[in-house]
């Protein structure tokens, strides 16, 4: 019991991630209908529609029409996120946690971190992907970051066949694994970025309590977005950036029950 | 301008250090974003010029098909004869969008167009492959698609050669519009006709049957996207022999451009200047 | 001398060119081709597939077919083929060839009827075979065994399985697929002419104004002789008229000048029509001199039934058979049969019983009266609302067109030609509506001249040459001779050296009826050799069933696994045509050989070795003894006859039959055969079982015994070394020349001597008739007819099954050009695969629409006797019209076949594969 509590959040994520990846098999591969399409474009049960919001900008971008049934669909998914709050979408949909996650956990199993700080790269990154990409969309007609998403080959190729993608997804977990720790997650994927803007203001959020807290620092070892948990140790309060992925781990690894999920606008602080 | 730094004192330096710091940031970040920006652009112009791809039945010109798709697959998976392809890294096409190679599968032309219904985003448009009924209501017509056009390789046909072949005839879900058999004698032999296919571009949806079942080794019928099969007549003649052909002028703007190397030249200047 | 490409081109042309035209090509050019093709050897040969007899060019290397070209000397062709003649050089290297005998065996090795396949020696394949052929052949005599046979037999192979069959075993169980496919024709050529084969030839198109197909798809059925038909209409097309009779639109009809899409079984009506027309209306046109000089007028019995089971109440019928079944006792007349039989004073709602079903084929002479009164019903009126097949078709255009159809044929001086093929052979009443269409040609004296004439174009490559003219026939002996008549008899044991009495004078089992005997445990051994029965006979659930569930032994010899080797308990791999010597007949009567090319495929043996190796296991103590066959008749022992005639009693029929002294008398090496293989001879490098070959040149005995049958009897064919320096002759071949326009004097050797005037139909059979009228013939007084041919009354009947309520579509089956038949061979050449991978149903888009059909659904195709599954085609190269659906029957995957009705032409006892009640619905 003490291992699946200790990974009961990372238990639901893969759940999630890999029963969401399954019905998009199932959808293609057996015709099932409960999810047709992928993660850029969907329709549960053949009926609603679910789409990419950052794919329904980009084409914007690009200087097209998009369908009423595309827009709904991008409302629905930028509604649910935005209410869900940080990146939910990263950590329990995305199947590319799965494989920088697996990264992350090498790299700290071979401690690649011991040698020091080798590479540099600003988490601000991917919001100067998004803006980069929504240029080279109007510049090129065309939705820009679609066109070599690695997250989109994956999850793709999971559904379809891979291609030469597996050469893409490999080159994300060497990065990850040996360049820059949660490099593409953390600092690139201008999905992720997309999704921190878009969750900023939803409603699931960590919640410290320093009281708690005996400053183990397992949180921030752990967190892809160490950034976000700057107020542990320091100080009661919700992990308010949108970079959260609400993933849940700083709460797995806490033995001292100083973090715990809360609602904001909703739960008390502590 | 190496000494002139040097006399900027320590407090003006403190100063405008944090500016700088700012302002390099954001030099940096430029620096960065056109330098990933043209990349970027550079590589998805390189998929882009791709120009033998296929699209599936509806799809919008391709232009403006590659910025609606959204890569979701749904087309692909509407297909209930397994045609369509997802293009995957690796291709040469634009990664995720849908293909057809009609030698290894054909469209089968769905009466009822699955993919083009399963499309979210008009990237495959339902306009393009419907009609007015007789009450004016629009009608799906799989016989508009416009994938591509089928091409004959007349060296190659056995056909031509004489061969009584048309398998891409008989297998023309538009026999008798899209290819016809042209009757011609074989005056090699004196006895026999050459009874060979020949497609028509108004009726042809570039399905892919033909391509699917030629039997000669490498197709010597295929399907080439209509912009790389065809050529283009001057909408500045018009056939008198056909009232429909009319239409080409539609939407045509009045003024006419014509510049040759000859005509480059303002005429007084040609006038006035040289010798004789 | 080295040539660029560019001129290596130009003087092959010139080579095909001068051949074409009957020039004499230099020895000099002839020398350059020779010199450009070395490294491979190019030998002539014929096209594997249908009955056109395209000639090719086989090119070998290293034991190897490496590739064919259509043969530019081949009169036929001249060097062109279809897309299945164009993958002649790859139909022999299927990736799944046969290549050792398989047979069912338990875990022991023994044969087991309930055990699975599992390869075993030739020596212990023919000793079981062998073994069951005995135990059968003991308790039930010769009726007891039977051959399916077939028109893709080599001659020599049909030949020397006729003679083992008929003068060894003494059974007539004999019968080949070709009684699928052109029984009718023959039976109608008998009838009509005495003798069998189309009077004209292929040159008939190029002379003709009007070509008229009756049931006959020939754009993809005989693809290179439809482009000599549109050669034909190019040249002249305001004059030359092509006209399309058909029950469902196919590629026939874009060059036809006119379509007539009439419902199945009517073609009986409309031709009456026409006679009706030109006997009434336009008497001018009949030749006067013609009919009185050459024609006599003939009818026969409507009460014959349709060739279902006599008993019709048998016990392995469905109950949802029975009604269909009760047909062949009898019918009650419907408005329209009625009308149509008017002149023999019968009513609608009246019950014809079968009475003459036995007698089928009887018929007698009448006179023009009553052939006229016999006529009189068919009005365009009556056959216009009666015929037309398109529902949709306003009737006033439809009666236009049949219209313009008796004026085609009644113009003076309008030469035309009718072509048909399955839709009139496969028949209920195949033999009438053949007789029907001479009727026509007859009656305007538009026949055996060139560019006029009525011509049965057959399917199979020798259905003529082997099936036809050897006699592998169930009532036949070779040269149109019959079991029946002891004259022919005795013609033949004279010829194969037997004794006298050693035949068999009781008509055997047709193919049909081998299967319904199977079913009924009166046949319990059959050996099936180049066709594919399980696949091509109607109401095959009954059939497939009687495989595994009765007593019997099943050898198929077979090239492929296809169904029928499926449901064997024995296979023998085969060698393929170009892996022997061999001859086949076209359906222009001509006659062409080809030599062995290349060894056989693993241990793969010809039919022939098969065959001769088979008789060597009896001795003539076992099979000339007495034989009880019927009630009425035993076959005599004629053993002491034989050891008159030198034979000992442990003579084996190899001795007596095949490698006898005559035999020997043909040795290997012969100079024709210089530098080719002769398996069967000489044996080859792959040493088979340590054989070393038969040491003599068995082919060529077979071919020259063979042809003493029609020498002198207007079957005369030449010696075997001429056919090998020729492409092909044309029977009767006398004095070295072919015979082009048979019956016609000028064309004709035995029409010219018959002294008969310009024309002579000179055939011998069933030229002494009864007269009689309407009813039935009067007197047993016989008039000798000589010289004439029959202008037969027939009328219009309805198929035993028609559409209705239950079952309410019409189906039809047949083929497509990319495949031949079962697609055993075509199935496996890649391409052709592809082009054509599934039988489709063909139906007419607003029927497709009212059952809620998608294009390309599966649906269920169901008759009273069995279903199967098919993919909906509505825009295909076939279009029904509302009401008739078409599936070919080549794909063992839709077996259409199950779905068939298994209903004969009486006369002919050839099945109708077109027309039975369907109904469909979504699987």
């Amino acid at each position: 019991m003490g291992i699946i509590r200790k990974y009961r959040f990372m238990i639901l994520r893969r759940s999630s991630q890999l029963s969401l990846m399954f019905l998009f098999f199932a959808g293609n591969a057996y015709g099932w209908s409960v999810l047709k399409g992928n993660l850029s474009s969907s329709r549960i049960m053949d009926e609603v529609p679910l789409s990419d919001p950052f794919a329904i900008l980009q084409i914007f971008a690009a200087g097209s029409i998009v369908s009423s049934e595309a827009l709904l669909g991008a409302l629905t998914i930028t509604t649910f996120f935005a209410i869900a709050g940080g990146r939910v979408f990263c950590s329990w949909v995305c199947p590319m946690n799965l494989v920088t996650d697996l990264a992350n956990r090498l790299r700290r199993t071979f401690r690649i971190d011991s040698a020091g700080k080798s590479w540099w790269m600003s988490r601000n990154t991917r919001y100067w992907v998004i803006g980069i990409g929504l240029i080279v969309s109007l510049f090129m007609g065309v939705a820009a970051f679609e066109w070599l998403s690695p997250v989109s080959m994956l999850h793709r190729g999971v559904i379809y066949g891979m291609g030469a993608g597996w050469a893409a997804v490999l080159s994300i977990f060497l990065f990850d694994f040996l360049v820059i720790k949660n490099g593409f997650c953390g600092h690139i994927c201008p999905l992720g970025g997309f999704y921190s803007i878009i969750g900023r203001f939803g409603l699931f959020r960590i919640r410290h309590h320093k009281g708690k807290c005996t400053l183990c620092m397992k949180c921030i070892e752990i967190c892809p977005e160490k950034q976000v948990l700057s107020m542990v140790g320091k100080k009661d309060g919700m992990v308010l950036s949108g970079e959260c992925t609400n993933c849940g781990r700083c709460i797995e690894v806490c033995d001292d029950n100083a973090m715990k999920f809360g609602m904001r606008y909703i739960s008390k602080i502590t | 301008m190496g000494d002139a730094r040097e006399e900027i004192s320590e407090e003006i330096r403190e100063e405008t250090n944090g500016r700088r710091k700012f302002l390099i940031e954001t030099v940096r970040g430029l620096g960065f974003a056109v330098t990933g920006g043209l990349v970027w652009s550079g590589f998805i112009e390189g998929k882009k010029a791709y120009p033998f791809i296929l699209r599936p039945p509806g799809a919008a010109p391709e232009e403006s098909f590659l910025v609606r798709c959204t890569k979701c697959g749904m087309c692909v998976e509407a297909c209930p004869y397994d045609a369509l392809i997802l293009a995957s890294p690796g291709d040469e096409r634009p990664v995720g969008t849908p293909y057809l190679m009609p030698r290894e599968r054909p469209c089968y032309m769905c009466k009822d167009i699955p993919c083009m219904k399963a499309c979210p985003t008009g990237a495959l448009d339902k306009s393009l492959v419907s009609e007015k009924d007789g009450h004016g209501k629009a009608k799906l017509n799989i016989n508009l698609a416009k994938i591509g056009m089928a091409v004959i390789d007349r060296e190659n046909c056995i056909a031509y050669w004489g061969i009584q072949c048309d398998a891409c005839y008989r297998v023309c879900p538009l026999i008798d519009k899209a290819i016809t058999v042209e009757y011609t004698r074989n005056e090699r032999t004196g006895k026999h006709a050459i009874l060979a296919p020949v497609v028509h571009s108004d009726a042809c949806t570039g399905c892919g049957l033909c391509e699917r079942a030629c039997v000669t080794k490498k197709a010597s019928i295929f399907v080439l996207p209509r912009r790389v099969a065809m050529g283009e007549s001057s909408e500045r003649y018009i056939r008198g022999w056909d009232i429909k052909d009319e239409q080409r002028l539609e939407g045509v703007s009045p003024e006419t451009k014509t510049v040759t190397p000859r005509s480059s030249k303002d005429p007084l200047e040609y006038l006035n200047k040289g010798d004789f | 001398m080295s040539l660029s490409r560019r001129e290596f081109l130009k003087t092959t042309a010139a080579v095909a060119a001068a051949t074409a035209v009957g020039m004499t090509v230099p020895d000099e050019l002839k020398a350059v081709v020779k010199k450009t093709e070395a490294g491979w050897r190019w030998d002539k040969a014929v096209c594997r597939f249908c009955g056109t007899g395209c000639g090719i060019m086989i090119a070998t290397r290293d034991d190897r077919i490496v590739a064919v070209k259509g043969d530019p000397a081949a009169p036929v062709n001249i060097g062109l083929n279809c897309i299945k003649g164009y993958f002649n050089a790859k139909i022999i290297y299927g990736a799944d060839r046969l290549t050792d005998p398989l047979m069912r065996v338990n875990e022991k090795g023994e044969f087991d009827k309930k055990g699975k396949f599992k390869p075993v020696s030739w020596q212990k394949a023919l000793d079981e075979m062998v073994k069951q052929f005995k135990k059968y052949y003991s308790q039930m005599g010769p009726t007891g065994v039977a051959v399916f046979g077939s028109g893709q037999y080599t001659i020599q192979e049909g030949y020397a399985m006729a003679k083992l069959m008929k003068a060894g075993f003494r059974s007539n169980n004999l019968d080949p697929n070709a009684r699928h496919c052109m029984a009718s024709a023959v039976a109608a050529f008998m009838q009509t002419f005495g003798i069998d084969e189309p009077a004209g030839n292929y040159d008939d198109m190029h002379h003709t104004d009007t070509i008229v197909t009756w049931g006959a798809n020939m754009a993809e059925m005989h693809p290179v002789l439809w482009s000599k038909v549109t050669d034909r209409k190019l040249s002249k097309p305001d004059r030359v008229k092509v006209v399309n009779l058909t029950t469902y639109t196919n590629r026939c009809s874009n060059l036809a000048d006119i379509e007539i899409i009439f419902k199945p079984n009517t073609d009986l009506a409309i031709l009456n029509y026409i006679a009706h027309e030109i006997v009434f209306n336009r008497p001018e046109a009949i030749d006067r001199e013609f009919v009185n000089k050459n024609c006599v007028f003939a009818t026969g019995h409507v009460d014959i039934g349709y060739g279902l089971r006599d008993n019709i109440k048998h016990p392995k019928y469905k109950v949802s058979e029975m009604d269909t079944a009760s047909k062949e006792a009898y019918k009650i007349l419907t408005k329209e049969e009625a009308r149509a039989l008017g002149s023999l004073n019968l009513k609608p709602g009246d019950r014809l019983d079968m009475k003459n079903a036995a007698q089928a084929d009887a018929h007698w002479l009448i006179s023009l009266e009553d052939f006229k009164k016999g006529l009189e019903p068919y009005t365009l009126d009556f056959v216009a609302e009666l015929a037309k097949g398109d529902p949709d078709e306003p009737l006033d255009e439809f009666k236009g067109k049949l219209k313009k159809l008796v004026d085609l044929y009644a113009e003076k001086g309008r030469k035309v030609v009718s072509f048909w093929t399955m839709g009139f052979n496969q028949h209920t009443r195949g033999t009438w509506v053949n007789e029907q269409i001479y009727t026509v040609h007859l009656l305007l004296g538009k026949q055996s001249e060139p560019g006029n004439g009525a011509f049965s174009l057959t399917g199979q490559p020798s259905a003529c040459g082997t099936a036809r003219e050897v006699g592998t026939f169930a009532h036949r002996l070779p040269a149109d001779m019959v079991v029946m008549n002891p004259k022919h008899r005795a013609t033949s044991e004279k010829i194969w050296k037997v004794p006298d009495g050693a035949i068999n004078p009781v008509v055997g089992s047709h193919y049909v009826k081998i299967m319904r005997d199977l079913e009924d445990g009166k046949i319990k051994w059959t050996w099936v050799m180049v066709n594919n029965p399980w696949q091509n006979s109607a109401n095959l659930n009954h059939w497939i069933k009687a495989t595994r569930e009765m007593d019997n032994f099943i050898v198929v010899s077979e090239a492929y696994p296809g169904i029928s080797a499926k449901v064997a308990d024995l296979i023998l791999p085969s060698a393929m045509i170009f892996e022997k010597w061999g001859a086949y007949g076209n359906a222009e009567r001509r006659t062409q050989h080809w030599r062995q090319q290349v060894t056989p495929i693993g241990k793969a043996m010809s039919d022939t070795w098969q065959i001769l190796e088979f008789s060597k296991r009896f001795t003539l103590s076992e099979v000339w003894k007495e034989h009880k066959i019927t009630d009425k008749v035993t076959l005599p022992n004629v053993l002491n006859k034989a050891k008159e005639m030198g034979y000992k009693e442990t003579d084996t029929l190899f001795d007596v039959l095949f490698a006898n002294k005559e035999a020997k008398g043909y040795k290997w090496p012969d100079p024709i055969g210089k530098g080719f293989l002769n398996s069967e001879a000489a044996g080859d490098r792959r040493n088979v079982e340590g054989f070393k070959g038969y040491g003599f040149f068995v082919q060529k005995y077979l071919w020259e015994e063979y042809r003493k049958f029609g020498l002198g009897k207007a079957h005369d064919l030449a010696d075997f070394d001429s056919y090998h320096k020729v492409r092909g002759l044309r029977w009767p071949v006398v004095d070295g020349k072919e015979t082009l326009w048979r019956f016609n004097s000028e064309y004709d050797p035995y029409a010219k001597a018959a002294n008969h005037g310009r024309f002579a139909f000179y055939g011998e059979a069933f030229k002494e008739l009864p007269k009689g009228d309407l009813f039935g013939p009067k007197g047993a007084e016989k008039v000798k007819i000589h010289n004439k041919a029959k202008i037969f009354l027939r009328h219009y009947m309805e198929p035993p099954e028609v559409p209705d309520k239950e079952y309410p579509i019409w189906l039809c089956t047949g083929r497509v050009l990319e495949h031949w038949h079962s697609g055993t061979m075509t199935m496996r050449v890649p391409e052709l695969y592809r082009a054509v991978p599934e039988a489709l149903c063909f139906m007419n888009p607003k029927d497709a629409k009212t059952y809620g059909f998608k294009e390309g659904e599966l649906i269920w195709i169901e008759s009273r006797r069995g279903k199967v599954k098919a993919r909906v085609d509505t825009r295909g190269r076939n279009n029904p019209p509302r009401g008739l659906i078409f599936v070919p029957w080549f794909d063992e995957n839709v077996l259409i076949n199950k779905v068939t009705l298994d209903a004969t032409c009486p006369i002919s006892k050839e099945t109708d594969f077109k027309k039975c009640a369907v109904k469909v619905y979504k699987a």
